[in-house]
């Protein structure tokens, strides 16, 4: 069976979210990639054993918007999203401001190249 | 050989997946029981002789083991269990794997094995023994008991 | 009025296998926060996708966490071959869902011991013990390791287990299954017991539900949830029900854990019963291509393995959820408000697993 990734915006995610919610998804992981020109990253929602897949893709140090105030446990997630990745996250929760994860390298899996140049 | 004493033992997991882990405390249990030699398994750092570490160090946990085993009265031995210990194993090319517990404490003993088998930490044990005899006797000889502690 | 006070708990902590760190915020005795930070064994093993290649990772993978080394595995082994097609052959299943049980077994006994030396019956966590060692030796004699086992690969097992050897686990399971009722008697029925675990952590089914826990912690709160019932391996053709319990507390999720400890060993009798012969390793060519989520059921719970490949022999990415880390919200829902003495035992109930929280 195909899985299907389903390509969403990075600006139309909360109301794609939304609509998730009213139908009673639950979340079950938010995971970033690091590719080529950014990131992207998916987001895996379930209902009873069925799942969906949303993916967005961000540019390099654009924000994107947090969506624990809907599902709760995103704020872990997002926060190790912050932490490994490097992507800024706007309104989660329960904000560690980078000190979930403490790693003697900061965001490891973050652009190598930009990250120097800064 | 003869085990004049009956050694605690402190056992902290630097970074180990868990494996090693549940060996140590494998280890404990009826089945290979080191127990019967006297050895107890503390949680306290001021009540042990012997430190077993599992899995490689890194940044965060580099202060912690220096700070248990600054805390163990003298003398004391350490154990590396587990190749990742010993030199960081599988993860060593890892980001936030700094390599082995020797990289900030001085190690005695190494057990290598992936996970260690509660026979060969057994035999560690045993050899650290002798060892921390040895300290002993140098103490009781007035030689002071070093302890390094590499760069900060 | 009462002060406000903050203890930090773990990193290194007696009650703790593992080391992770809590802020408790505490009024007089009661906590009214919890605050986690991890970190202590993060290793960084994902960004061991581009130093070695698909292949390799499999020992990667298995290495997440010495208890849940098999599904860890499994599940990366299932996202790669779902990638590249591969069709595994039927025994091959069936030896795979057997040792799955196994590592379910060793790992839900394990937690009992482990929850019985956190209540402070150390009788109990000793003879928990000595019966899991059982269920390692018949790990052992089918693979040769312990707690890591690799033989697991891309395509099958790297090696056959024999008819013989499986028709001499029935044996070994019949004694572990009636030795174990003693202690499961002794972790339902006792009442010192039940005074550590009766309402203690309580969550109801809607709270589960929103804190997205999954695996007993679920099910101990009567959601009658069981990623293995999506059929991955053998388990299609196997007959069990899920096990929940109204209870919604700790006792709940010692029950369920308990339980399916004696429903593993029903799946194993099945399993040893149907496996058909035949190879157990199919040729793999090539490398893979596209991405693919792959959810199974992990002792501790539900756990997500993504993959993404591009046709290069190194991945692009590789990316576990483990059940920890989707029950640690849920953790700190379940400490607000208790009292500091049954701090280790909520933290021992969602069977912390930080070495796969953390990779």
């Amino acid at each position: 069976m195909e899985q299907e990734f389903r390509r969403v915006s990075r600006r139309t995610i909360l109301s794609e979210v939304q609509s998730l919610e009213e139908e009673h998804y639950r979340l079950i992981q938010i995971c970033a990639t690091t590719v080529e020109d950014g990131y992207e990253i998916l987001y895996t929602f379930g209902k009873g054993y069925d799942e969906v897949q949303v993916k967005i893709h961000t540019d390099e140090g654009e924000h994107v918007q947090s969506i624990s105030r809907l599902f709760p446990p995103a704020w872990l997630y997002e926060n190790e999203i912050h932490d490994l990745h490097g992507i800024a996250i706007d309104g989660i929760t329960l904000d560690f401001r980078g000190g979930l994860y403490r790693t003697k390298e900061k965001a490891p899996f973050a652009h190598k190249e930009e990250k120097e140049g800064k | 050989m003869k085990i004049s004493r009956s050694p605690w033992l402190l056992h902290y997991d630097a970074s180990s997946c868990n494996g090693c882990d549940i060996e140590v405390l494998a280890s404990t249990t009826p089945r290979f029981d080191v127990e019967r030699f006297g050895i107890i398994n503390t949680g306290n750092p001021k009540h042990a002789d012997i430190m077993v570490v599992t899995g490689g160090v890194n940044a965060q946990t580099k202060q912690v083991v220096r700070q248990l085993y600054s805390q163990m009265p003298d003398p004391k031995v350490v154990i590396a269990a587990g190749i990742c210990a010993c030199d960081g194993g599988i993860f060593k090319d890892c980001y936030n794997i700094s390599g082995g517990v020797d990289t900030v404490i001085p190690v005695d003993v190494y057990v290598p094995g992936c996970a260690v088998r509660p026979e060969a930490l057994i035999d560690g044990v045993v050899k650290a023994l002798a060892i921390l005899d040895e300290k002993r006797e140098a103490m009781k000889n007035h030689a002071t008991c070093e302890v390094h502690f590499d760069k900060a | 009025m009462s002060s406000r006070s903050v203890i930090p708990f773990g990193p290194q902590h007696p009650v703790l296998p593992e080391p992770i760190h809590l802020d408790l915020v505490l009024e007089d005795e009661k906590v009214v926060e919890a605050v986690p930070s991890i970190g202590f064994v993060h290793r960084g093993l994902e960004s061991l996708v581009t130093k070695k290649d698909f292949k390799e990772m499999v020992y990667v993978a298995e290495r997440i966490c010495g208890i849940c080394s098999f599904g860890h595995g499994f599940g990366y082994c299932d996202a790669v071959e779902h990638i590249m097609d591969i069709e595994v052959t039927e025994r091959a299943n069936y030896l795979r869902t057997i040792l799955f049980e196994m590592s379910r077994m060793h790992s839900h006994i394990l937690w009992l011991g482990l929850m019985a030396d956190a209540f402070g019956f150390e009788s109990l966590f000793m003879d928990t013990w000595r019966i899991r060692e059982k269920v390692l030796d018949m790990l052992e004699a089918a693979t040769g390791g312990r707690v890591i086992f690799s033989i697991l690969d891309v395509g099958g097992l790297r090696r056959d287990i024999p008819d013989d050897m499986l028709k001499s686990f029935l044996p070994v399971l019949d004694e572990i299954e009636k030795e174990l009722a003693i202690d499961v008697k002794a972790f339902l029925n006792d009442s010192a017991v039940k005074s550590r675990l009766c309402g203690v952590g309580f969550l109801s089914a809607e709270q589960v539900e929103k804190l997205g826990c999954c695996g007993p912690f679920l099910r101990g709160s009567g959601v009658k949830r069981d990623s293995r019932k999506l059929g991955y391996a053998a388990y299609d053709d196997i007959d069990f029900e899920i096990i929940t319990s109204d209870d919604c507390d700790t006792y709940g999720r010692t029950f369920v854990r308990a339980q399916e400890i004696l429903q593993s060993i029903s799946i194993i009798r099945q399993a040893i019963e149907k496996v058909p012969a035949g190879e157990v390793m199919v040729p793999v060519k090539g490398f893979p291509k596209g991405e693919h989520m792959t959810r199974i059921e992990q002792p501790r719970g539900e756990a997500c393995y993504y993959v993404k490949a591009n046709g290069t022999k190194f991945l692009e990415r590789m990316r576990v959820r483990t059940p920890t880390f989707a029950n640690i919200p849920a953790l700190t829902e379940t400490l607000q408000g208790c009292s500091l003495s049954d701090v280790p035992i909520l933290v021992v109930a969602i069977d912390p697993c930080i070495s796969c929280t953390e990779r």
